[in-house]
């Protein structure tokens, strides 16, 4: 690669750093070869969803050309062949994020259902009034409702941990916020409005030391980082397929096995049980306690391609190439004296949250759209950060792994038009 | 970039950036509040009716281009009319931004208003046009608390 193709490097900028050929992994996702308004896609809204590589999508139409029936319960082969890719995918996304056992991963429907079953199952359970539930000034607003759902059943108190005008996590309120009352942490890994990468291990670690779980949404760093719960010491950590490459409508919650035990059951009917009768019904063990009704077959199997395929990539070969492409976009970006960068942590991935000064973040977007570049435009579900930075809304590119820097360059062209227009 | 001028007609950028009746108006007897909680504009319309009149008008908030002119014009448009003509111009104006409804014939004359047919092309820009419009009607109706274009 270095020595071999350095033609080919020095046409396609961005990758000889870090030896990645994001051409190649280009023509992996056939979306990318669409046109928007007669104009090459540039997709820079991976933080909403992400693009899916062919082979997820070979896979999905596979199980439900060839092999599509219910799991766990058929005698016939079609049955037992979907109830084996369906249970391989559980174990690709075990080694996906190194979890200890198999049966620590549950499938849902993504993040949000994620941490509404540990509200739900874990925190009725453990949660009394008066306790408190810690989380963080950024989060997203899946990972702040259904604790104040909670608040509101059992009487416990939400603790927001602050952030600083970088948008990072202030360390030291965090531990004056960990007291005897603190049940449960649950904090971002990756802000998907600020980008700001947490200190997840140390944000455990400090939880350790009063006994307190902690709970990780993964939702934006699964797609960018790699993941090893074991190693962040997390009892809980959730992410959605969608935002990994994989479909929507699926995603998982990770936890640990000696806690998820002690979980009552978060919904009842099929599959979650070993027996039923009037009087009394026996819950099925890990992971189906958890899974109830007939599940998203397609889904988890596409998860399981995805996982496959982000491992055939190397999600430290991704993260080095994002890490450098976001420096690029970021310095281009600064480079505009209109533009404002929200968020400017020191620890980031692939987020660039920005307004422009005298322009509402939908007029960038809309103005982009006819560049054909796609980014988001809004509060991200995060209202509460866009309180803190004083603004109604932000524009926000988000990046992935086959971004490239002429894409970046395409999107500053557009801000350039932007404030031609409007200021 | 064709029908992203027609979006953005120099007119809309005009009011965009110099928005007219742009404060609060001192002796306003309807007030209403209108949010886009998917964009985060935000409007106080405060409107001074006599003798079922609207005799003077302004507004202030913060949001989009499009939803910062079309409150501008609105503001324009609606000042002197009675509080019938004022809804039979939202009916108007709402056809228009939306394509529905038959346009030849209509004898509500949209006026200047009609620079934001571009808006049709643009389904999820029809909020931003018409939460002036939409908070116009709450005041008139005396729906002062709010009204949400969610």
């Amino acid at each position: 690669m270095i020595t071999g193709g350095r033609t080919a490097t020095a046409k396609v900028r961005g990758d000889r750093s870090v030896g990645f050929d994001v051409e190649r992994i280009r023509q992996d996702f056939p979306i990318l070869g669409e046109k928007v308004r007669g104009k090459p896609l540039v997709y820079l809204d991976n933080a909403a969803t992400s693009q899916k590589p062919q082979v997820v999508i070979d896979t999905v139409h596979r199980f439900l050309s060839t092999y599509n029936s219910n799991v766990h319960r058929g005698v016939h082969q079609l049955s037992e062949r979907a109830t084996e890719a369906y249970e391989q995918a559980r174990q690709k996304v075990q080694r996906f994020i190194n979890a200890a056992e198999s049966r620590e991963i549950i499938f849902v429907r993504g993040t949000t259902e994620a941490i509404n079953l540990v509200a739900q199952s874990y925190g009725r359970e453990r949660i009394r009034a008066g306790d408190e539930i810690v989380i963080s000034g950024m989060e997203h607003h899946s990972n702040i409702v259904p604790w104040q759902i909670l608040c509101e059943q059992t009487g416990a108190v939400l603790r927001v941990v602050p952030i600083n005008d970088d948008g990072e996590l202030l360390l030291d309120e965090y531990v004056t916020l960990l007291t005897p009352r603190t049940r449960l942490v649950s904090v971002a890994h990756v802000s998907n409005a600020l980008g700001t990468i947490n200190p997840v291990r140390e944000i455990v670690r400090l939880a350790r030391r009063q006994g307190v779980p902690v709970l990780v949404d993964g939702a934006q760093a699964v797609p960018h980082l790699k993941v090893d719960v074991r190693d962040l010491d997390c009892d809980f950590y959730a992410f959605s397929g969608h935002k990994v490459f994989g479909p929507t409508g699926i995603g998982v919650l990770y936890g640990q096995a000696r806690l998820l035990e002690g979980m009552p059951p978060y919904q009842g009917g099929g599959d979650m049980i070993k027996s039923v009768t009037f009087e009394k019904t026996v819950y099925n063990d890990l992971p189906y306690k958890f899974e109830a009704g007939t599940p998203h077959i397609g889904g988890v199997i596409g998860l399981g391609a995805a996982a496959d395929y982000l491992e055939g990539v190397g999600l430290d070969r991704v993260a080095a190439y994002e890490h450098e492409l976001l420096g690029y976009a970021t310095e281009a970006l600064s480079a505009i004296p209109a533009v404002r960068i929200i968020g400017t942590a020191k620890e980031k991935a692939s987020v660039l949250s920005f307004v422009v000064d005298g322009v509402h973040a939908h007029d960038i977007g809309t103005v982009l759209d006819h560049e054909g570049i796609a980014i988001r435009a809004g509060h991200h579900c995060a209202m509460p950060v866009m309180q803190r930075f004083g603004v109604p809304a932000t524009a926000r590119a988000s990046l992935a792994f086959y971004n490239t820097r002429e894409e970046i360059d395409a999107f500053v062209r557009g801000i350039h038009k932007v404030i031609e227009m409007f200021v | 970039m064709s029908d992203l001028r027609e979006l953005y007609q120099q007119l809309i950028l005009d009011h965009s950036k110099k928005p007219r009746n742009f404060r609060k108006l001192d002796g306003a007897n309807r007030t209403a509040e209108g949010h886009n909680p998917l964009c985060g504009d935000d409007i106080t319309l405060y409107l001074q009716v006599e003798d079922d009149v609207i005799r003077g008008i302004g507004f202030q908030g913060s949001g989009c281009a499009i939803s910062r002119a079309s409150a501008s014009m609105m503001t324009d448009s609606v000042k002197g009319k009675t509080e019938a003509e004022a809804q039979r111009l939202f009916e108007r104006f709402h056809s228009l931004v939306t394509g529905e409804g038959d346009e030849a014939g209509d004898p509500v004359d949209l006026g200047k208003l009609a620079v934001f047919s571009g808006v049709k092309e643009f389904p999820v820009r029809v909020k931003c046009a018409t939460l002036s419009w939409h908070t116009l009607r709450a005041a008139l109706e005396g729906k002062g608390e709010g009204v949400s274009t969610e």
